[in-house]
């Protein structure tokens, strides 16, 4: 051992390492990303979401529970109440995924409570994600408390009783104990269940990082991209095949993950055609999207270290702000932001869509538009920005 | 009307002039080398003439289209093999080839009959199911060669088609390309740094150097063109001062001059120089290490017009006399 070899290898490598902006990112800025994306990224309050309020009641006795809903609405605001005169028809648009739950006051609710006929309202969630129902049942309960039967508050010091029990004639009581009866419209939901939808797409994810990424890259590299700019290819030709060939592989291990991922979970009726066909369309579209944005991410980088030095830091950026492991409801502000221009938040919606609520079309007619437009727009990037030329 | 035409040619890369206002013109069916050292900027011209690289001035036609105004033209009148080897490793000799023609819309009826008489034009259809990744460097620069003729192609620009092979190899690939000349009379432009390469195979050859025409003509004329039918080459030890120019004063001797410590002697016969050379040698108390003698060649050619050398390697024909003198 000469220690002056040592010192020459670790010179060198040292060198190499000044000289690589983006292996300096990759090691000390983007573990900061992570921490803060990772950090705010769970266990967050769920705020804003979507819940519809069917009052058949519309009677006195209803109006403390609209109050307490809307109270909730205002602070801390959990949920946005969403009126419906319907029930069966929140209860489509719950199952289509556009509400998080139905509160039903039926129409003899203020009869009930007049009665005291043990008086219920009805508390319909969405429980494919349970961080958000556990959410909103939470609220839901602390509403019923204080909907209920006086709870004298200790005595402050010097304060006579009477003043005290002036709170038992609120009008935001009522006078008989409620009930919130809770109705799961979905069989029980396993958490591998909830995260399959995100598995699959980090399935495509790691394959257009490969296909869109590393290989473009490497091949780059080696110089084989040399032997197609000499031919007739177009910009359109060379983008198109590169991005549909990556695309497909996508789909392919997209496809595997669906369905080994899906008998591991147990996701029921995996087989039903109409299904099928609808997830094969979603995976379509999913790995066209994921493809052509790392195609635009790469399209001008030559270093083959780039891709890789990046490949974490991408999967922290899109995997998690996408409600894959932790509902985007609970996001601050920013992080939602994110999750908004997210592609795979699109991804996993759809996916939690079809393989926990079977939703059909109507699910995911919405991320399947906003993931086609989105690839479209990054394929015209591409082809913009691909140099045909040397 | 000539297969390539260069007029002006030139392309910077910022302050750096890469090519520097080249013009020649090729006939159809002409091999012609480009004969420079590397970073002369045989590839960078090679680039613009098969539309990789945009000029930044001049002109050049191929097969009779604009590489400006019509590149698709271009592209599919020509077959490129670059200097790198860009066939896919991962796929099969046969794969790349049905790839290839793919790509440039040959008939599926005509595909497998054609790749297996390319196949076998450069020795390569007994390893047609072979993966390319298996090959050697010379198996796979073939497999280029071939590749690159998938379309039938006008013209077939090759960008140093023998650097890095082995002499093996390397006389291999210069059979294919007199053969594939000879056969179809294609019009072949390479480029090249090895002399030999260029004086076997080509019949014109430009020398370029630091991106600009130095020289043009067939390698005999180029030859012819100095003042000198031979070449003397040593390593003097003990010379005196004033060797060099008592060397230059000798009747025989044409010219001399000295690169890495050898002494290059041009004469019009090599055994006559020998023998004063040595003669004088001895009477000024230098000895000869090492000394050989060779017929002019294009080496020769370029130190006569750049005055540095191209030698990469010693040829064959080379005669080392220096165990007469030990």
């Amino acid at each position: 051992m000469k220690p002056y070899r040592i010192f020459a290898l670790i010179e060198r490598d040292m060198r190499k390492f000044f000289r690589n902006p983006a292996l300096m990112m990759a090691s000390m800025v983007f573990p900061l990303v992570q921490l803060v994306v990772l950090g705010y990224a769970f266990g967050g309050k769920i705020t804003k979401v979507r819940v519809a309020l069917v009052d058949k009641d519309t009677g006195a006795e209803a109006l403390p529970v609209r109050n307490g809903l809307n109270a909730i609405v205002q602070d801390p605001q959990t949920f946005r109440l969403s009126e419906y005169t319907d029930l069966p028809e929140a209860v489509t648009d719950l199952r289509a995924g556009f509400l998080k739950a139905v509160i039903y006051i039926p129409p003899d609710f203020s009869q009930r409570v007049l009665r005291n006929e043990n008086p219920r309202i009805a508390f319909i969630e969405d429980n494919t994600d349970t961080f958000t129902a556990s959410g909103i049942f939470e609220r839901m309960q602390q509403l019923q408390n204080s909907l209920n039967g006086p709870v004298l508050p200790p005595l402050e010091p010097g304060q006579s009783p009477a003043s005290n029990l002036a709170g038992l004639f609120s009008p935001n009581r009522l006078p008989a104990s409620i009930d919130i009866q809770t109705v799961e419209v979905y069989p029980y939901i396993d958490y591998i269940k909830y995260l399959l939808a995100g598995s699959i797409s980090l399935s495509i994810f790691v394959t257009a990082m490969i296909g869109g990424g590393i290989t473009f890259i490497d091949d780059k590299a080696r110089g084989l991209h040399e032997g197609y700019l000499s031919t007739p290819l177009s910009k359109v030709d060379l983008v198109l095949g590169l991005i549909g060939s990556g695309a497909i592989k996508g789909l392919m291990a997209g496809l595997v993950i669906t369905v080994i991922g899906g008998l591991i979970a147990g996701i029921p009726q995996l087989w039903e055609p109409l299904r099928l066909l609808y997830l094969v369309l979603v995976l379509a579209v999913t790995s066209l999207s994921m493809l052509s944005f790392m195609f635009l991410l790469m399209v001008r980088v030559s270093d083959p270290l780039v891709p890789r030095a990046i490949f974490g830091v991408l999967n922290t950026l899109l995997f998690f702000p996408s409600g894959a492991v932790y509902p985007t409801a609970g996001f601050p502000v920013w992080l939602r932001a994110m999750s908004f221009v997210d592609p795979f938040t699109y991804v996993v919606e759809a996916l939690k869509n079809l393989l926990l609520k079977d939703t059909g079309f109507a699910g995911i007619r919405l991320d399947l538009a906003i993931l086609t437009g989105f690839s479209a727009a990054l394929i015209a990037g591409c082809i913009l920005l691909f140099k045909r030329q040397i | 009307m000539d297969a390539i035409e260069v007029k002006g040619l030139t392309k910077r890369f910022g302050d750096f002039v890469a090519v520097d206002n080249i013009s020649f013109g090729v006939p159809q069916g002409e091999i012609f080398g480009l004969l420079g050292p590397n970073g002369a900027g045989k590839t960078t011209l090679i680039r613009m003439m098969t539309t990789l690289t945009p000029p930044s001035e001049g002109l050049a036609r191929v097969a009779g289209h604009d590489v400006r105004k019509d590149p698709d033209g271009v592209r599919t009148s020509i077959g490129v093999i670059p200097q790198a080897l860009t066939s896919d490793p991962e796929l099969t000799a046969e794969e790349n080839l049905q790839i290839h023609a793919k790509i440039y819309g040959v008939p599926a009826g005509e595909r497998g009959a054609l790749i297996r008489e390319l196949l076998e034009a450069v020795d390569l259809a007994q390893f047609s199911k072979a993966l390319v990744g298996t090959f050697s460097g010379g198996m796979r620069r073939r497999l280029e060669i071939a590749r690159g003729l998938v379309h039938s192609p006008k013209i077939l620009f090759l960008d140093e088609p023998t650097t890095g092979l082995d002499p093996v190899s390397r006389t291999n690939v210069w059979e294919m390309i007199e053969k594939l000349q000879r056969q179809s009379g294609l019009t072949i432009l390479l480029t090249t740094h090895y002399m030999d390469e260029a004086d076997k195979l080509c019949e014109r050859v430009a020398i370029v150097d630091h991106g600009k025409l130095v020289a043009l003509d067939t390698p005999t004329r180029l030859k012819d063109s100095i003042p000198a039918n031979e070449v003397v080459e040593a390593e003097f030890a003990g010379a005196p001062p004033g060797w060099r120019e008592a060397l230059a004063s000798l009747p025989q001797v044409l010219s001399v001059s000295e690169h890495e410590g050898v002494t290059h002697i041009t004469t019009q016969n090599g055994a006559e120089a020998l023998g004063a050379i040595m003669d004088l040698a001895h009477r000024r108390g230098a000895s000869a290490r090492r000394v050989t003698i060779h017929s002019t060649t294009l080496d020769d050619v370029f130190l006569h017009f750049t005055g540095r050398q191209l030698r990469d390697e010693l040829g064959s024909k080379r005669l080392d006399i220096s165990h007469l003198y030990k």
